[in-house]
């Protein structure tokens, strides 16, 4: 699903990721873990597509397809989501019309037929189910007014709408209490299948509790510097980040 | 002055005036005391009409075109303007595929049926249209509610004590030099008056009236509301209007009396001038509502999106008790565009209300200016203002600026001013583009959200077309 080789970035004139190498196959849930500043946002948002995040070297398949060559817009509708760290508030704009949007942009991108307001509605309604999202958060504008926890919920029903076929989930798991956690893992498990992979970047193991990895990779100045599976987490937690140093 | 010494002297002058066949539809360049007499005589007007304008004509003469605005503009030469129909263009077209394709690539976007893009491209046509015979049912059914919705020329003939008793009542001849101007040359316009205790049942469109072609220039239009009375009126148009003046100066007077309702939406899109800022219509209005009874309310909302120049305040005068000022405007500058717009609210009455909400989008090397006055006089006990304004920024060669005036005598009055100015943000667009919007759909999307509290104000079918219309005005703003 997802090859990265050799992977260099750099924001302004500063060398982010230094050679990253990652492969992450269909049905496989993977964590990526590390200290503050190891450049594990930097490797989200590269894969999404954001400006001033230059790549210096390396390559990234999506599908067999060159990732970094396409516009955000583009890696979106062909199935990469990033659950932001910080979701972005566009005030004046619904909720619910902002998901049926995109949705339907990306619907039109495979030459599907675009989804009216009332079978939009039915999907919405039951994907909402999934991270227990109040209906009354569904009509206000997109992120505007929600506390911390919500707009988390927030992406993860947006990455259920969308329904990718690779997730990447940026710190979802930050600012967020026990309760909302137990949520936000419920939603993501809820998402685990054999055709989609779900890259999870935290900080802390807590969200591991929830949703199990099948891979561990510890990025630490940009560079993963040690992979392994479940425990290593554990290790890492109990150990703390000095110990693979 | 009694009409007979006027009418008297209205025919002296023009004894040494000027010989002009009065068959022709055309005045020479020009403007002078002549020019009013014969724009009078061609309209057939009475005495009291001609008066009136000279009177506008002469103390016009002695003011000086208004420089304070935030706009840069060139001298205009109010002698090299035709002021009674302009000379005809070339030929009609026969068909649309005569119109320039971008014009028509335009109505396409804003989804307007191939029988009003011909309409609107000024295209001959043989066949009656819809909208005529449809015009004409309105007609009798309100009529019959003896409610006056006519053509101010109309007016002038058949309803002389209403046009006499109000016109000039809320934005008086010798208001500004624009308004003086206009009223001294004025072609035609809209004329409403909603009898007592009447609720209008429709929405009063300048597209239903009979008789609307080319008034463009030098409008003006009256509304009164009679004692809870209730009028909604929209004017003007989505689609790009093209004219061959590029000066443009109308004047509105609204006047509501106890319990009456005037809502007065507006939707400009003259033609803004090119990408590089040539041509494009210099727009310079007085619109102004007098709420002179008690509970009564004055609502404006406008969304500006076409004229190279905008010059343009909407306001009220609340002078009855209770009574209610509202202006919701969208203001849009690209390219080269400058609008200089906001309102002004003028507290005389007691426990009056005004509420403000302007949004402002700077685009390209658009300059947009919010100038909005809120004046709360000795009178205005437990007077209430609350201001918002707005803009929005797409790039960085264009520029907002906001300038409130507040003046407040009464010490029982609150005024609330709230203003921001934000970048349409990278953080914004990114997470659009991220779920697979597009960048021009994530702007619009954008902008509309921005816009949305006025968008909220209009009519439904107009606040709709003004969603696409700010579609098509940004179009290619960023990115």
């Amino acid at each position: 699903m997802l090859e990265i080789r050799n992977l260099h970035a750099s924001v302004g004139d500063k060398a982010v990721l230094k050679g990253i190498d990652l492969t992450v196959h269909a049905g496989e849930v993977h964590a990526i873990m590390g200290p503050n500043a190891s450049g594990k946002s930097t490797l989200a948002y590269v894969l999404a597509g954001r400006e001033n995040y230059a790549v210096t070297q390396g390559q990234v398949l999506f599908r067999g397809k060159d990732l970094l060559a396409m516009t955000p817009e583009d890696r979106a509708r062909e199935g990469v989501f990033l659950g932001f760290q910080y979701p972005v508030e566009i005030p004046g704009v619904g909720n619910t019309y902002f998901m049926k949007n995109a949705l339907n942009a990306i619907r039109k991108h495979h030459g599907q037929q675009e989804l009216d307001a009332a079978e939009f509605l039915a999907l919405v309604k039951e994907k909402a189910r999934l991270v227990e999202m109040p209906e009354h958060l569904m009509n206000r504008p997109v992120n505007e007014g929600f506390s911390g926890g919500e707009k988390k919920r927030n992406e993860i029903l947006q990455m259920a709408v969308l329904s990718p076929a690779l997730a990447v989930l940026d710190e979802t798991d930050s600012g967020l209490d026990i309760d909302a956690l137990r949520v936000i893992g419920g939603g993501i498990n809820a998402m685990r299948s054999r055709d989609r992979a779900i890259v999870v970047v935290t900080h802390h193991q807590r969200l591991l509790d929830y949703v199990v990895p099948d891979h561990v990779h510890v990025l630490v100045d940009g560079r993963i510097v040690k992979s392994g599976h479940r425990e290593l987490a554990l290790q890492l937690e109990s150990k703390g980040y000095g110990w693979i140093k | 002055m009694p009409d007979e010494i006027i009418h008297k002297l209205a025919e002296g002058d023009y004894k040494y005036g000027f010989v002009t066949d009065v068959e022709t539809d055309t005045v020479p360049k020009g403007l002078n005391e002549d020019t009013v007499r014969l724009i009078s005589q061609k309209k057939d007007e009475p005495a009291w009409m001609l008066d009136w304008r000279l009177r506008a004509y002469r103390h016009w003469l002695t003011m000086k075109e208004p420089r304070w605005a935030n706009l840069r503009y060139p001298t205009i030469d109010y002698q090299d303007a035709y002021y009674y129909s302009a000379p005809k263009m070339k030929k009609a077209p026969k068909s649309l595929d005569e119109i320039d394709p971008e014009i028509r690539k335009t109505y396409e976007k804003l989804g307007i049926p191939l029988q009003e893009q011909e309409m609107l491209a000024g295209v001959a046509v043989d066949a009656v249209f819809d909208s005529v015979s449809v015009a004409t049912t309105f007609k009798d059914k309100l009529a019959k509610m003896g409610i006056i919705f006519c053509s101010f020329s109309e007016a002038i003939h058949n309803h002389p004590e209403l046009v006499r008793k109000w016109m000039g009542t809320v934005v008086p001849y010798t208001d500004n030099f624009f308004a003086t101007l206009n009223s001294a040359v004025f072609t035609d316009g809209s004329f409403c008056y909603v009898p007592k205790g009447v609720r209008c049942p429709m929405e009063l469109s300048t597209y239903f009236r009979i008789n609307a072609k080319s008034t463009g220039q030098f409008e003006r239009t009256l509304i009164v509301a009679e004692e809870g009375a209730t009028v909604s009126y929209l004017e003007g148009c989505t689609a790009p209007m093209r004219d061959e003046n590029q000066l443009h100066a109308a004047v509105v007077e609204l006047v509501a009396l106890d319990n009456a309702t005037i809502k007065y939406s507006t939707v400009q899109n003259w033609y803004p001038g090119d990408k590089d800022g040539r041509g494009g219509i210099f727009n310079f209005v007085t619109k102004r509502g007098r709420c002179k009874g008690a509970n009564s309310r004055i609502t404006w909302t406008q969304v500006e999106t076409g004229s190279a120049i905008t010059w343009k305040y909407p306001s009220c005068i609340l002078q009855g008790e209770n009574s209610t000022g509202e202006f919701y405007s969208v203001a849009v500058a690209n390219h080269w565009q400058q609008a200089d717009t906001g309102t002004k609210m003028i507290h005389i009455g007691r426990n009056t209300k005004s509420t403000i909400i302007s949004k402002g989008i700077s685009a390209g090397h658009g300059q947009n200016t919010y100038r909005g006055g809120v004046q709360m006089l000795k009178g205005a006990e437990n007077a209430r203002n609350y201001s918002q304004c707005d803009s929005l920024l797409l790039g960085d060669q264009c520029g907002a600026h906001t300038f409130p005036y507040l003046d407040v005598q009464n010490p029982t009055a609150q005024v609330e001013h709230e203003a921001s100015t934000s970048k349409i943000g990278e953080d914004q667009l990114f997470y659009c583009r991220q779920r697979g919007l597009s960048t021009e759909d994530a702007v619009n999307m954008i902008v509309n959200g921005f816009c949305k509290r006025v968008f909220k104000e209009l009519p439904m079918e107009f606040a709709v077309e003004a969603q696409k219309l700010l579609s098509v005005s940004l179009e290619g703003s960023v990115g």
